[in-house]
């Protein structure tokens, strides 16, 4: 007599299916994560991970049967004091193949919110990380986590899922990158203390840029901003002076009126040999004279310029979504093969 | 079977640079990123067909083949392959391989379909000469130098292109950054000017020894196409020739250096050659 196929079950809530005034309640922190493990011991999970993000909690495992899913639910609703029927009404439960394809999906970054994106593969790789250590994963999950990892680092790179950024602040760095080549030795001015100026900045840092510079109407904003991002303080009435000795030029001031003129761009440009300027306005007023796109070496991109290509890229990864969904159907259906195969005699 | 002749090996050249261009052409239609590896080692591949077509012509003509439109329009295209097999992995610019794919297949298929540039074959054209050899062999492989050149102003123009109409992605988003380009449109740039001045200073011990051989055309032509690039490289170190301008005369300069050609070649001190060979096959 075969034994019964391993159950493997994929069950939890994200922002597909929860609205984000319940995605908070269902968050489990390693208090709650340590309840729910000390109530889930008479339950026959023999394998078992939890995946808990800002968008997601979900479980995947083996179970004995119908009943230790039910009792794994009953113990989460407790741990998180969600109604039963509350969780019924948002939760996303799969099975078998299925379980493994919506693992892949995720770690693809297909279920996420801002689709393609990275970070969600390093979240699952942690949790997987996580129940290895604590000993609750066995061959099975072992399989499924591995063959997961490795078909959605597949479709990272073999599909546009990934390409382009979708964010304006990452933009603006491939941007530069498009212009510059590498950030290491651009110099970048912002101006402003706006919150998109300084995650643009945040942003230009975290890839390297050589130097930030930070110019406000209110110097004490500068300073703060300046400690903050590590960057210098520039007094605001000498920017125009200095702002040849940039690449980059960020505009995010409040100002209800142009902040750089074209005349002055003309003089910055025509100090720099050759070297070209990338302006990103994203002031609303606008900070940035329209006409210096039409100076020689300087590229001037506003806000809508951005989120166009944002738009653009987004739409090239939402292109890809159905190519991605039947490379992980076809590979999900024979790593699930392989499961029964071996562990469902 | 009879053996191979030089034609027929530059034929096969043409080919293989055909297939990369078609290489680069597919994958850049496709939005996808054509493999460096095999780009390159179709180029070698052509490379080496080339060169083995070039030498048996050499032997042929008994000296360097620059003798004819077709020899000169088939070294050019050899001098810019050859950069790009030497440069290119050091550089690491995106499409160049594709760009020399097409440039070399564009000069050898076009220099091969016009049976005219190749009716006559001099030989003995140096007259046994070296230097003089070398001066023109110098020359023409400048020529290749600006032609890459003026491939890397044409991605340049593509780039700004793109830039200036808020694209960068799709197929823009293999183009290099632009400030790699304009660097190394600089060096090269430099590389050609120098490597031209070489040649003109080792050609020009020649004519002041015999003013009379050195015929005027020729020489005024050359010197023409050596101050336009010479003039573009000193405005462009200075600052005052930058950013599109500078793009647009590589790749103008360019197709005037290839249009010298014509009268470099017709205006060739005449006769030197010891002989002419009717016809392409040997």
């Amino acid at each position: 007599m075969s034994a019964p196929r391993p159950l493997l079950f994929h069950l939890g809530a994200s922002h597909h299916t929860a609205p984000l005034a319940l995605r908070e309640k269902l968050a489990l922190p390693p208090a709650r994560a340590e309840a729910l493990h000390a109530r889930l011991a008479s339950a026959r999970l023999p394998e078992f991970a939890l995946l808990n993000t800002c968008n997601r909690v979900e479980f995947y495992g083996v179970a004995g049967s119908e009943e230790d899913l039910s009792a794994l639910a009953s113990a989460f609703c407790e741990v998180t004091g969600l109604s039963a029927s509350d969780f019924s009404a948002i939760r996303a439960h799969t099975t078998g193949a299925g379980a493994i394809r919506h693992l892949t999906a995720v770690a693809a970054g297909l279920e996420s919110q801002l689709l393609g994106e990275n970070e969600i593969f390093g979240q699952v790789k942690d949790a997987y990380a996580a129940a290895q250590s604590s000993g609750r994963v066995g061959p099975v999950l072992n399989r499924v986590f591995q063959k997961a990892f490795q078909t959605a680092k597949h479709i990272r790179t073999h599909t546009a899922i990934s390409t382009g950024q979708v964010s304006v602040a990452n933009v603006a760095v491939e941007l530069a990158l498009t212009i510059f080549g590498d950030l290491q030795s651009t110099r970048v001015l912002l101006l402003g203390a706006g919150d998109i100026g300084e995650k643009t900045a945040k942003a230009f840092q975290s890839r390297g840029a050589c130097s930030l510079t930070v110019a406000n109407r209110t110097p004490e904003r500068a300073f703060a901003l300046a400690q903050t991002l590590d960057a210098t303080a520039l007094p605001f009435e000498h920017f125009t002076h200095h702002l040849g000795d940039y690449d980059i030029v960020v505009g995010s001031t409040a100002a209800p009126d142009l902040i750089v003129h074209a005349a002055d761009a003309a003089a910055a440009l025509g100090r720099r040999r050759s070297q070209p300027i990338l302006f990103l306005d994203l002031a609303l007023p606008r900070d940035i004279d329209p006409a210096i796109a039409e100076l020689p070496n300087s590229y001037l991109y506003n806000l809508d310029d951005l989120a166009g290509i944002a738009e653009q890229n987004l739409a090239a990864r939402t292109a890809e979504v159905s190519r991605a969904r039947a490379l992980i159907a076809e590979k999900a259906d024979a790593v699930w093969q392989q499961v029964v195969d071996r562990h469902g005699r | 079977m009879p053996p191979l002749i030089d034609r027929t090996w530059l034929w096969l050249a043409a080919a293989c640079y055909l297939l990369g261009a078609g290489l680069g052409l597919v994958a850049l239609l496709r939005e996808r990123r054509h493999s460096r590896a095999a780009m390159y080692i179709i180029l070698a591949a052509g490379y080496t067909f080339q060169t083995f077509g070039l030498y048996l012509r050499g032997v042929a003509v008994h000296g360097c083949p620059l003798g004819n439109k077709f020899e000169l329009i088939q070294f050019t295209a050899w001098s810019a392959a050859t950069l790009y097999l030497v440069i290119g992995p050091a550089f690491r610019l995106s499409l160049l391989g594709f760009g020399t794919a097409l440039l070399t297949a564009v000069l050898s298929l076009g220099a091969l379909l016009v049976p005219s540039w190749d009716a006559v074959v001099r030989t003995h054209i140096f007259g046994g000469n070296t230097w003089i050899e070398f001066h023109a062999a110098l020359a023409l492989f400048s020529y290749g130098v600006f032609g890459l050149l003026a491939l890397v102003g044409c991605l340049y123009l593509v780039r700004d292109y793109g830039l200036r109409i808020k694209r960068i992605g799709g197929s823009f988003a293999f183009l290099p950054a632009i400030r790699d380009l304009d660097q190394i449109g600089l060096r090269l740039l430099g590389a050609g000017v120098i490597l031209l001045a070489l040649s003109l200073a080792v050609g020009s011990v020649w004519w002041l020894r015999e003013p009379a051989t050195v015929n005027l055309p020729k020489l005024l032509t050359t010197l023409a196409v050596f101050a336009a690039y010479a003039l573009a490289w000193i405005l462009r170190l200075r600052g005052q020739l930058s950013g599109r301008r500078w793009a647009q005369a590589c790749a103008l300069l360019f197709i005037a250096a290839l249009l010298s050609i014509a009268p470099v070649n017709s205006s060739r001190h005449a006769p030197p050659a010891t002989g002419m060979v009717k016809g392409t096959a040997r």
